[in-house]
């Protein structure tokens, strides 16, 4: 099928109003507090050495942070500033999506504006400040009159590359929970979908040279004196906000939202959820890419209303317990603790996502491997892969504690890798997902854990704390529980990781409820 | 009867640091004077002139203008009621001629149509074509159309004591000769105070109804061209025979007019 005529493109465009209009949305907004904030501060330090070397110097370290990174940070920030003003004024506000979003963006575009405006202001041949003053200006007139309009082409170039940045950088902003052209982006590369991913990339280079181009416009308008330009210029990004806004007005109470994090498995699971609450008459969408630090808080403050988790991790995560317990006793402990934050667990799906040590079957049968215990005395002689924070996490203290396993050499790789490596017979073991499709389209093996070394990950089901009594929605939902075994899991999974229209994680849920159902 | 004073210095004292540019100075300019200040880099001339509008705060002395203490009157009033003619222009590059010379009557809140008619009287005033120069920004003009546009500049509110930094010291010499006649007329024609800041002798002798003499912040001397020769100060000597020399040689080396 050629590419053009794949079906997925009249997905992507389908989302294009939500996920454009989002995109401008917290882009221009960033960009205005950005400038609000920036244009006065290079004003106010053109005169001034030292503050304004302190305030560049400040605007520069910003720069340096990933930011990815600045995006995740805003969110713990925010959750703690909102938990401040709950307990202090009485009112709160969502830490989540919009909010952080906006105020790392912001923080972003600051270095360009304050530093060509500094520039801009500075570059002015002093003769012609002294001019102004000489021919009768006060010192705002001089500024206004003279020195902001001799600046305002490098001023405006700071500008331009601010939007730039920040229309580039807000994709970053999904796993916070700002649905952006990220989303795209997101998704397509952890359901192997290039079309999403070469749609997101695309939609928001476009938005970014459009932007660029229509600041532009205002600029030479406001340069060579051309009404009619700098008011076109402005006139098409208000149109821009404007189509932007309209979608957003017409879209009623959102209903359920499911979360999702950043992997296929979640996204085909968020997508079974919100077709079997459409089904039983609730309106329910899907918030997907979530970071998984960000997917419990925002549940827990009631951004979203129910996603899938996994034991073993928020054992670790939101209870820090490090002991490890058979998985009954875990999951009531769990469903306890949760329970102190008014969060329902609902209930196990039946599969598992754990680490497990892996092998070629054939490979293990032949050396008679069915257990860790088993494969403790080949391991000098074998080498091990893991993903890249596999080694430093406390499974695999806790796996060379217990088997005693020491391998000849342990290397890092990518996930998709790792399982090609071993099918090719480079690496010996590796570190797999115990649900991860690419076991059973490589004919590989989970070894068993007898002496229990690796925590218990059962996928497991939670609803936000409003939603605790909601039996409607308990009701839709409980069919599930206990129904998708790993196979089943696997299976799916190895769906999504394909690159067609059947892969999409709206197909495969269609496909894995087909096959629940039957049980 | 001696004449009203425009300005008057009284033991005027500016130090930059450790620098004194203007040491103890005092100098009465009458109205209707054209006055210039003659002397080298450093010497202090451009100090003393950005005195009297305020540009540079004194230290010490005081500083009338038209009889007020400039000291207790507000320096954007000030500078709004003194012409300032910038050395190489001090246009605003970005502003149209008209604006450029419009700028002070507009501070003023003078209404926009009379602004536009003062623009056009100024224009002629300095000899520039109205339709040729009146939207040009000033990138487009000569050395010499700037100076012209500056010198409407500093009038265009109605000054009666315009201020002069090297108005025409970057100029080509036809054209400065050109315009320093134009501007002495113009003097003579409004009934201004000029006073002019140069470091060439010359063009002070020719323009000039008294000429003071600057010299590391202190004042030498002070007089018409002609009382200047008297004066016994070995510099102020130096600076009056170049001139003359000039004169000399050039008259050695050209014939005598011979096609008049």
């Amino acid at each position: 099928m050629s590419l053009l005529a794949d079906p997925r493109w009249g997905e992507a465009l389908a989302h294009l109003p939500d996920y454009l209009g989002n995109h401008v949305r917290v882009s221009l907004a960033a960009l205005a507090l950005g400038l609000v904030v920036s244009l006065p501060l290079a004003i106010l330090t053109r005169n001034r050495p030292a503050p304004r070397g302190m305030l560049l110097a400040f605007a520069s370290i910003v720069q340096t942070v990933p930011g990815l990174a600045m995006l995740a940070l805003f969110y713990p920030l925010l959750l703690a500033a909102a938990s401040v003003t709950l307990a202090w004024f009485g009112v709160s506000f969502s830490a989540f999506g919009f909010l952080p979003a906006m105020l790392a963006l912001a923080l972003y575009s600051m270095l360009p504006v304050l530093r060509n405006g500094i520039t801009g202001l500075n570059g002015i041949d002093p003769a012609l400040i002294e001019a102004a003053k000489g021919v009768g200006m006060t010192a705002r007139q001089s500024l206004l009159m003279v020195e902001l309009p001799l600046a305002l082409p490098v001023m405006m170039a700071g500008i331009r590359t601010a939007a730039v940045w920040v229309i580039g950088t807000a994709t970053l902003s999904t796993p916070i929970g700002q649905t952006s052209l990220g989303n795209y982006i997101f998704a397509g590369l952890q359901t192997q979908n290039w079309v999403f991913v070469l749609f997101g990339c695309f939609a928001s280079a476009l938005l970014a040279l459009a932007v660029d181009q229509l600041l532009g416009l205002i600029e030479r308008g406001l340069r060579h004196r051309n009404r009619l330009r700098a008011a076109l210029g402005c006139v098409g990004i208000a149109a821009l906000v404007a189509a932007t806004l309209v979608p957003a007005m017409g879209r009623s109470s959102q209903g359920y939202v499911v979360g999702a994090k950043t992997f296929a498995e979640q996204y085909v699971l968020s997508a079974l959820l919100k077709d079997r609450l459409q089904v039983a008459g609730l309106s329910a969408t899907v918030r997907s890419g979530l970071g998984s630090s960000v997917i419990f808080e925002a549940l827990k403050a009631g951004d979203i209303d129910l996603y899938v988790d996994y034991s073993g991790t928020l054992w670790a995560n939101q209870l820090h317990r490090a002991d490890i317990r058979p998985r009954t006793e875990l999951l009531a402990e769990l469903k306890t603790a949760l329970a102190r934050d008014k969060i329902t667990l609902l209930g196990e799906l039946g599969f598992e996502n754990a680490y497990a040590l892996v092998m070629p079957r054939q490979r293990a049968d032949s050396l008679g491997i069915r257990t860790i215990a088993d494969l403790a005395a080949h391991a000098p002689s074998m080498s091990i892969a893991g993903d890249y924070e596999f080694f430093s996490r406390p499974e695999w203290a806790a796996l060379q504690k217990a088997y005693g396993l020491s391998f000849r050499a342990q290397r890092q790789m990518q996930p998709d890798f790792m399982y090609a490596a071993i099918a090719s017979g480079e690496v010996d073991v590796i570190a797999g997902y115990t649900s991860d499709g690419l076991i059973a389209k490589y004919d590989l093996t989970t070894l068993d854990d007898p002496r229990q070394a690796i925590p218990p990950y059962d996928a497991i089901l939670l609803l936000a704390p409003k939603r605790a009594g909601d039996e409607r929605l308990q009701a839709a939902l409980k069919p599930l529980l206990g129904k998708i075994g790993i196979a089943t899991m696997r299976e799916a999974n190895l769906r999504a990781s394909g690159n067609d229209a059947n892969s999409s994680p709206d197909a495969v849920a269609k496909w894995l409820w087909e096959t629940v159902k039957q049980r | 009867m001696p004449a009203k004073l425009a300005i008057s210095y009284r033991h005027v004292v500016k130090c930059f640091g450790r620098l004194k540019a203007v040491d103890d100075v005092s100098l009465d300019i009458a109205e209707g004077e054209f006055m210039v200040i003659v002397g080298g880099s450093g010497s202090g001339k451009t100090t003393l002139l950005r005195l009297a509008n305020r540009l540079i705060e004194a230290d010490g002395g005081n500083i009338t203008v038209e009889g007020r203490n400039v000291s207790n009157v507000d320096p954007v009033a000030l500078r709004r009621r003194i012409g300032y003619v910038f050395q190489s222009g001090g246009l605003f590059p970005h502003l149209s001629v008209a604006d450029n010379i419009g700028i002070t009557p507009k501070l003023l809140g003078m209404p926009t149509a009379n602004i536009s008619a003062r623009v056009d009287e100024l224009l002629e005033l300095v000899q520039l074509d109205r339709a040729a120069h009146r939207d040009r920004l000033p990138e487009a003009l000569s050395g010499g159309q700037r100076q012209r546009v500056g010198v409407a500049r500093a009038l265009a509110a109605r000054p009666r004591i315009v201020l002069m930094d090297e108005p025409f010291g970057a100029l080509d010499p036809l054209t400065r000769d050109a315009l320093g006649d134009d501007y002495r007329s113009l003097h003579r024609k409004l009934g201004l105070t000029s006073v002019m800041i140069t470091h060439d002798m010359t063009e002070a002798i020719l323009l000039a109804d008294r000429i003071a003499v600057m010299r590391a912040g202190k004042l030498l001397a002070q007089g018409t061209p002609k009382e200047l020769t008297k004066s016994g100060d070995a510099y102020v000597t130096e600076l009056l025979r170049t001139p003359r020399r000039q004169v000399e040689r050039l008259n050695a080396l050209l014939p005598e007019s011979g096609c008049a």
